[in-house]
Parts: C-alpha cells; structure tokens; sequence
C-alpha cells in the first residue's frame, strides 16, 4: 500500500552478552504510516529503545535479523555510508534527555547547521543561518538569534529539548522516532512539548514513532498503539479500541494501574514485578505467564501467537480469554461465603 | 572568562606569598647560616659576631624576612657557599637549559601521546589498541632513570648517535647555526627517554576519555543527523576528550620541570635539577632554597596556566 511508509517485519535485534547472543526484540512486526502516530509503550526494559535504535541504525554491536522496509526499500543491515543518507534527513529521532544529547562544546546553532550542511550541501551559508533561526522560531524558542549563538548550558531542559526537536526536523523528515521525548521534563514543559510535536507533524506530514511509558501521552497523541513486553509485541490496536477494549493481561494491568480520578470503582490493580533482564527473558511460552501465576498454565498458548480479534485489533496468546485480577477473583470468593 | 581569570589570578597571589614563607622557615630551621660555609678556623669568633650583625642575621624573623623578601624581588637569593658565587648567577643558565629540555619533552610527550591515545581510544579493544595499551603498561612499569640509562648506553656510548652529555658542544659560539643545532642535538635523547616513559599517562588518559565520549547521548544525536563516522569523531569525540588533556598542559609542564631531576643527572645535562641533587648533597643552603622556592612558584603558575587553557576552552566557565 502506498500510505505505508515503514514496514517491520519479523524484527529480531539481539546483543551478546558473552558468548551469546540474547534478543531484546524478538519477532517484532509493525508498520506506520504516513501521517499518523504510532505508540510504542511497554515497562523499562522491554525493549522499546532498542527497537527505535534499529530503524535507525544506531546499534554498533547488535545482530538484526528480519526487514525494516522504509519507503518500499530494506534498510536493516545498510552500510551506514547509505544509512547516513537516511538519518537526519528523511529518518530523524528525538531522545529522551535533552540535558545529554547536545555537544556541550558546540553552539546552538552549529549544531543545527550540521544536519543541514549533511544533507543541503548546496545551501549557501547565509541561507542555513536564516533558515535555522526560522526553525528555531518555529520550536517556539524566545530570541532564536541570541540563542543560535549560546552553548546547550545556558538553556533549560525544555529549550534544550525544542533544541533537539529542530535539529530532528531540519530536513523535515518523513518519518520522526521520538524515544521518550518528555519523561525527562516537567509535567508542564511536556503539555508544550507534546503540542510542539503535534503541531510540527501534522505540519509536515510524517510518520510518528512514539515511544513513552506514559499513557497519558498515548491517549493525547496516538493513533495506533503497540504494546510491548520482553521485547515482544503483545497487543496491537488503534487507541481507541486499545483503552476502551483492552484485551491482553499485560496491557490490562498498564491501563489499570494508572488511577482515573472519576474512576466510580477507585481501584487500582498492579501487577508486581518487572520485565526479567535480557538474558533471563523467557524464551518459550507466553513470556507474561510469570508475573500472572494465579492463571492456569493451559490458558497459555505453547508458541503465543497474535491473533486478530477483530480488524487491526492483534493480541498475543490465548491468555487473555482467561484472564482476571486476582482482586476480583478475592471478591467472587468472599461473595460466595457471604451467600452461602 | 575575564571574571574567572582575574579572580584566579587573585587567588595566586596569597599562594605565592604563602609558598615564600614556608621556604624562609624551612631555610631557617636549616642548620647553619649564611656564614658555616666560610668557616674557616683563623677567623675569629667576635669577627663572625660581628659579620652577622652586618649581614643583619641578628635581626628579628620578620625583618630577616622582609630583607630576604625584598632581595628575591630585586633578584638577589643570596651567594652559594660551595661555588662562593651569586646564586641568581649560577641558576641562570641552567635553568634556560632545564626550561629548553622540558619543552622539548612537553612537545614531544603530545607528539606522541595524542595520537597513540586517539588511536587507541577509537580503536578501543582491538589488535592496535592493545599494542599501545601494552606499551602504556610498560611505560608505567619501567622506571625513567633504568630507561634513561639504557638509552644512554644504546644510542651514546654503543651507537654514538647522541652524546652522552653537556647542553651543547664546547667551543661554539652563542648565536651560530652550529650553536643551535647542537643544542638540539644535545637535548634529542635526554627529551625523548623522558616523553616515550612520561607520555603514557597522556595516552591512557586520552583513550579512557575517547572511550567514554563515545558512549555520551550527544555522539548518539550527531549519528542520528547523519555524520560520518570520521566526522563523529574529529567534530564531537576529540573535541570533548581532549578537553581536559588540555586543561592538564600547565601542570605537565610544571611535572617536568620537576622531574627531569633524575634524567639530568643520567645524562649529565647541566640543569637544575643536577644543581638541586648537588646542592643537597653538598649542604649549600641557599642554592636548595632557591631551587624550592623556584619550583613551588612554577608549579603554581603551572596551574595557573591550566585553568586558563581550560576557561579559554570550555563554554561552560568560558560564559560566566
Ligand atoms: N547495547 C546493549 N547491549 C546489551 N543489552 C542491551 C543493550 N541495549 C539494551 N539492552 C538490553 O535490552 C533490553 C531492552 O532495552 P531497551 O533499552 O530497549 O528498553 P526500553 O524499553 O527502551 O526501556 P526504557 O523504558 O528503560 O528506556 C534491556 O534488558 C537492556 O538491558
Ligand atoms: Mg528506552
């Protein structure tokens, strides 16, 4: 289909640790397109960044298995010769901590500058300096000359992180991974910068990877949603039929664990634990059936496996049929000995 | 920048003056005085009395202090009993010759240091890397005045490429090419033995720091635009790790100083480090004072010169 712009398929990004290789994203399929948002949520460690690292082509020492079609052509394994035509021009990322992502050294505006000269060779000097104080304007950054000019340190975390939002957007790329792109700010700075981000993409058109583990930000700015655990993919769905249908154990207790103030029940459900480290992932079965032992083990499928439960609705195993809040289950029981 | 420097400076000052008077009380708590070394048996007792008053060593500390004070600003740190000479005259010329050799070795030690440690920083963990992380561990291990020795053996006596000592060859006169290029000729081995064993402390530092730059967020951005590999690293990674390479400059010029003390005397090179080894083991006083009071000043301006390159370099104190 034409309005797809990214096509994963079967994505498998391993790292050794020792002698062997351990896959922190396993058999990921997924695709964007044009002009929309695509969220990727998922706890620490499940392997949301070094997804985003793969499209990118910024892991030095992985092993990548599988297709990352970008505009109808496979990017995955590129030298990086050709990927750096990609980068920072039609593929660009925002990162998570704008307090670390700058060269101290450099100013403001040279830092700018690089993504253009890399990708304008033929735009005169004069003209990247107008276009970037354009640009910085565009970011909504106050006295964009003065600032063009001032080091990363002279700016707050906000500023740094509207900083790092135009050098994404130079080249006014088609498709923009954001990994976290607020976590590191103040809750205020994050409304700004979230509205920054809707304005500049449906500015521009592209293709939207964000990758957050707040759910707040999903429902403000997704379209679709990816659920991910232990590197897999474990539920997928458009937002509205992701929270108002929940469907996988996984991604029930991410949504329930967030407490709604109008919420008539006023319960929160968590689900302790946490994604097992990459060499202790699970590798068989239903990779979540251990943080829920209260369920049957035949609930779980042998090799899990999404399925489509209604169109572009996917979840993963069997699980889910089977599937309640061991709260609900204390409740049930109570109720009974009440009764009888 | 101005700010921090002149605030520096300012800081500089009460050191220096507080460095003098701990020389002044190590010189007092010397045994002796100005006139041991003239001892000599047909001078009276009462006439030594009375060149002390003279000399005004009767005087309270503070004057004495004072006195002394005021002839190091003019220039005067008293006479040498053993080469009954001004001291002023006879550290003049060995310390241009130590000042020349540290130099040297100074340009020598980044001549080699820089790039071996580049290398071996991006070329972290393979073959190369290993090789020069290798040599570092030897460096450390072997101390300069063996290595000096053996340098001196191999290429003065048994190959006869360098002398094997003096600044410069005798019977030249000051100012001619012959002059000159016999002074660096001179100074060649001594230099060399000192940066092939000081520069692995450059090289090692400058690795672990390419190492970590590597790794820093900014690296991943200036990938994620599109730069090149060779770009990453000439525009990001060297920039940020030679930072504080840079900011060591002034004090590795003040360690040399310091330490060619060993080397100088390997290859009998008239410095003050030579004069400073004699001057102790001869007891002359005033000589060893001078010498201490003109390395602890150095090693201060040495500083000094380090936060300056420093504030000059980094933005973040550049700004303020
Ligand atoms: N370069 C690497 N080498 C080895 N293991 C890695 C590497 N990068 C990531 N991992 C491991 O892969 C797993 C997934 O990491 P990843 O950073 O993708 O998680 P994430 O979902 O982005 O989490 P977070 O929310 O903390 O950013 C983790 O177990 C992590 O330790
Ligand atoms: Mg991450």
């Amino acid at each position: 289909m034409s309005n797809t712009l990214l096509e994963i398929k079967n994505l498998k990004t391993s790292f050794r640790i020792g002698e062997e290789y351990y896959a922190a994203v396993d058999n990921v399929s997924l695709n964007v397109n044009k002009n929309e948002v695509l969220a990727i949520v998922g706890e620490s460690g499940s392997g949301k960044s070094a997804l985003a690292f793969s499209v990118m082509g910024l892991h030095n020492r992985a092993k990548i298995e599988g297709e990352i079609v970008f505009k109808g052509r496979n990017i995955a394994n590129l030298p990086s010769k050709q990927m750096n035509k990609f980068r920072g021009n039609e593929l660009a990322m925002i990162f998570q901590d704008p307090l670390t992502a700058l060269n101290p050294l450099m100013e403001i505006g040279r830092q700018i500058d690089e993504a253009l000269i890399l990708h304008n060779k033929n735009m005169p000097k004069k003209k990247r300096k107008e276009y970037i104080i354009d640009l910085l304007e565009k970011v909504e950054i106050p006295r964009p000359k003065h600032v063009y000019n001032q080091f990363p340190h002279e700016l707050s975390g906000g500023m740094r992180q509207r900083v790092i939002i135009a050098i994404a957007i130079a080249n006014q790329p088609e498709l923009l991974i954001a990994d976290e792109p607020t976590t590191a700010l103040d809750v205020t700075i994050q409304a700004q910068i979230l509205d920054l981000m809707r304005e500049l993409k449906d500015d521009l058109g592209s293709g939207v990877i964000l990758i957050t583990h707040d759910l707040g930000v999903v429902a403000e700015m997704a379209d679709r949603v990816a659920v991910m655990y232990a590197g897999e993919i474990v539920e997928i769905a458009d937002v509205e039929t992701l929270f108002e249908n929940p469907q996988h154990p996984y991604t029930r207790s991410l949504l329930s664990s967030i407490p709604l103030v109008d919420d008539a029940q006023d319960k929160l459900h968590v689900i302790h634990g946490i994604v097992p480290s990459l060499k202790n992932l699970p590798r068989q079965g239903c990779r979540f059936s251990a943080r829920i032992p209260w369920i049957d083990e035949s609930a779980h499928e042998e090799n899990p496996e999404l399925h489509e439960i209604s169109p572009g609705h996917f979840v993963r195993c069997t699980c889910y049929k089977h599937f309640y809040f061991p709260e609900e289950n204390k409740e049930e029981q109570n109720h009974d000995t009440a009764q009888s | 920048m101005w700010k921090f420097i002149v605030r520096r400076l300012l800081i500089t000052t009460p050191q220096i003056v507080l460095l003098s008077a701990i020389v002044f009380i190590l010189a007092q708590l010397m045994p002796g005085d100005a006139l041991t070394g003239l001892i000599d048996p047909t001078v009276k007792q009462e006439r030594l009395e009375e060149l002390r008053v003279q000399l005004g060593l009767d005087n309270p500390w503070y004057i004495q202090y004072r006195d002394w004070v005021a002839g190091i600003v003019q220039g005067d740190f008293g006479r040498s009993f053993i080469y009954k000479m001004d001291v002023t005259e006879l550290i003049g010329q060995r310390i241009v010759n130590t000042i020349w050799l540290s130099v040297v070795s100074v340009f020598f030690i980044y001549a080699i240091g820089l790039p071996l440690g580049i290398i071996s920083g991006r070329y972290n963990d393979r073959l190369i890397d290993q090789l020069i992380t290798g040599y570092t561990y030897i460096g450390f291990a072997t101390p300069i005045f063996i290595f000096g020795l053996i340098a001196v053996w191999i290429f003065g006596f048994v190959l006869g490429w360098f002398p094997t000592g003096g600044s410069v060859a005798p019977g030249l006169d000051p100012g001619t090419l012959e002059y000159y290029l016999s002074k660096i000729h001179h100074v060649l081995l001594p230099a060399l033995s000192i940066a092939l064993i000081g520069t692995v402390g450059t090289v090692q530092y400058l690795r672990s720091e390419i190492v970590d730059t590597k790794q820093r967020d900014f690296i991943i951005t200036a990938r994620a635009k599109g730069a090149s590999e060779s770009r990453v690293y000439n525009r990001h990674i060297f920039r940020n790790s030679i930072l504080p390479i840079a900011a060591f400059f002034g004090y590795e010029i003040v360690n040399l100083i310091n330490g060619t003390v060993l080397i100088e005397q390997i290859f009998s090179y008239p410095g003050m480090g030579n004069l400073f080894l004699e001057s102790i083991v001869r007891r002359d006083t005033t000589v060893a004072i001078t010498l201490v009071l003109i390395s602890g000043i150095g090693a201060i301006l040495g500083a000094l010169l380090s936060d300056i390159i420093l504030s000059m370099v980094d933005p973040r104190i550049r700004i303020k």
